[in-house]
């Protein structure tokens, strides 16, 4: 039993961290259709603007962790006004073909800056490990699961109630009803790619705390891919749930199922669990029904 | 001077000639109806007016600006709102979201304030919210929905919801694209008062689509009808009944 809630607590932590990550994808989903297969990268630059700022130049956590958002807010602005703008109206897969393009860039850009070795960071948050009742959490994630949730709960009240919130929503909807409220869709887009690349660094930021960082810590983000259509691509709870789902899976499949089988079992349970709900809700737990498969 | 001045306007798509120099205007506190048979281009000069098409020759100017080069939004924000032949509510939000959606250009607050949602936001939207139910709300009748999702309201209230957004931004200019199409007689009435009462308590200038032809000779004050994509006759609703091409337009000629 308190194997099965050691692993059910790290499970939720490590899952919260997966959901921040998913809010990314569905950040830009939500508002412009458009998945973004660069997510991981963005996480990964997020990672290494931090390694750069704290380790490099020396800055404490908190201003680093500003420029880490700043930049990645660039990065995703960047990639919006540079790229992806000129692609408006073209067949959705080739602008899915674009970001994995994008991510390929990104990991190349990444190894000439900052070479291919393995980077860690000092420690972010306490040391202590967590104790509640009988069960001892690992301080990194357990401080991780704590900022991703925070980021997460940013994110979903700007998109209940604020003004830009709302509008984005509304651009998510009907972008010609949209234009017609006076909303400038376009500026929504870019503000989309800003958000979603904000919360995919904070993502990398938690993992490289936990795991180090290195060119392609990029590759979770195929691992978040799961959460993502588990959720619905379009569903920001969904996204909390599906990460949730991921997580717990991941883990216990790792403690019970791998020393079984010789390993393998804890990346390969999460894809099975996602095939086995899409065959039953094809359109993800919260998904719209009419949502595009790809 | 006119409120909304149209000259010589040509849009095409590729080969097809959608509309061919079409002019007119329309006076403040008008209501101004375009007709005309299937594919004549009336939904086309809404979605030029709009910001939608962009018209190869010709102008558009609303309370004498040159408005033909500015982005749809903008031309929402200026006091040009619409609602459309198929509604275009946002279906996932509640009346009340969407009908706040409409005075979502009226909101001042700057981003960062509105993104944190502090203090003066909240008033400002408080405020506004009071406004809206105040006002469009008890005014089309619709308090006992507010709090639904659009997307379970039956068509005609779902037309209404569109009606009370569209007031919501307190436009100068209400482009109506069949605000009637699709409803039953009752319904149909019900809207009527309500078009009426609007142009009368608030003194909008509306134009209006319709291919409802009772409906149109009881409320426009002037018609233009079209006819692939030209114009081929204007005036009130007794001289558009008269007139000989528009006869042939709708009932076709004896061979």
């Amino acid at each position: 039993m308190e194997f099965f809630l050691l692993l059910l607590t790290s499970g939720i932590a490590v899952g919260g961290v997966y959901a921040l990550i998913a809010l990314g994808f569905v950040l830009i989903y939500k508002a412009t259709s458009i998945i973004n297969f660069a997510t991981g990268e963005f996480m990964m630059i997020g990672a290494y603007i931090f390694y750069t700022c704290s380790v490099l130049v020396g800055m404490p956590a908190i201003p680093s962790f500003i420029v880490v958002m700043a930049g990645a807010g660039l990065l995703g602005l960047l990639v919006e006004r540079t790229i992806l703008r000129h692609m408006l109206g073209q067949p959705t897969i080739s602008i899915v073909m674009v970001t994995i393009g994008l991510s390929s860039i990104l990991t190349g850009v990444a190894e000439m800056i900052w070479t291919s070795d393995f980077k860690s960071f000092p420690p972010l948050f306490p040391r202590a490990p967590i104790i509640v009742g009988d069960l001892i959490i690992r301080s990194n994630l357990f401080w991780g699961f704590v900022v991703a949730m925070t980021t997460v709960a940013i994110f979903a009240l700007i998109f209940k109630y604020a003004k830009v919130g709302v509008a984005m929503r509304a651009t998510a909807g009907d972008q010609m009803a949209s234009f017609s409220m006076g909303i400038n869709v376009r500026s929504m887009f870019t503000l989309a790619w800003i958000f979603g690349a904000i919360a995919a660094s904070i993502g990398g930021l938690i993992i490289g705390n936990i795991g180090g960082v290195q060119p392609n810590l990029g590759g979770i983000g195929l691992k978040i891919f799961p959460v993502v259509i588990l959720g619905g691509l379009d569903s920001i709870g969904g996204a909390v749930l599906g990460g949730f789902i991921v997580g717990i899976v991941e883990n216990l499949a790792g403690g019970y199922l791998d020393p079984l089988v010789g390993g393998g079992a804890k990346n390969v349970a999460p894809f099975v669990v996602l095939v086995l709900i899409l065959m039953v809700r094809p359109y993800g737990l919260f998904g719209r029904k009419e949502i595009e498969r790809l | 001077m006119a409120l909304l001045e149209v000259n010589n306007l040509h849009l095409s798509f590729g080969g097809l000639q959608v509309l061919h120099d079409v002019s007119f205007s329309v006076e403040k506190g008008e209501i101004y109806a375009i007709i005309g048979p299937n594919g004549a281009g009336k939904t086309s000069i809404l979605n030029c007016l709009g910001g939608f098409y962009h018209q190869q020759k010709g102008e558009i100017a609303f309370a004498g600006d040159d408005i033909s080069h500015i982005s749809p939004d903008r031309r929402a924000a200026s006091g040009l709102a619409r609602t459309f032949q198929n509604i275009a509510l946002f279906r996932g939000m509640t009346v009340l979201d969407n009908i706040k959606l409409g005075s979502h250009v009226h909101l001042k607050t700057g981003l960062l304030g509105a993104a944190f949602y502090w203090g003066g936001a909240h008033r400002e939207e408080m405020k506004l919210r009071d406004e809206i139910e105040d006002e469009i709300i008890d005014f089309l009748e619709i308090e006992h929905i507010r709090k639904q999702p659009v997307s379970t309201l039956p068509y005609g209230l779902q037309k209404r919801v569109e009606l009370a957004r569209a007031l919501a931004m307190r436009p100068q200019i209400l482009l109506m694209d069949e605000p009637v199409a699709g409803m039953n007689a009752e319904e149909t009435e019900d809207m009527v008062r309500f078009i009426l009462d609007i142009q009368e308590e608030r003194d909008l200038t509306i134009i209006i689509i319709e291919h409802d032809m009772r409906m149109i000779m009881d409320i426009s004050d002037r018609i233009m009808v079209l006819n692939f994509g030209r114009k081929i006759a204007e005036g009130s609703p007794l001289e558009v009944q008269r007139h000989p091409e528009v006869i042939r337009a709708y009932l076709g000629t004896k061979k």
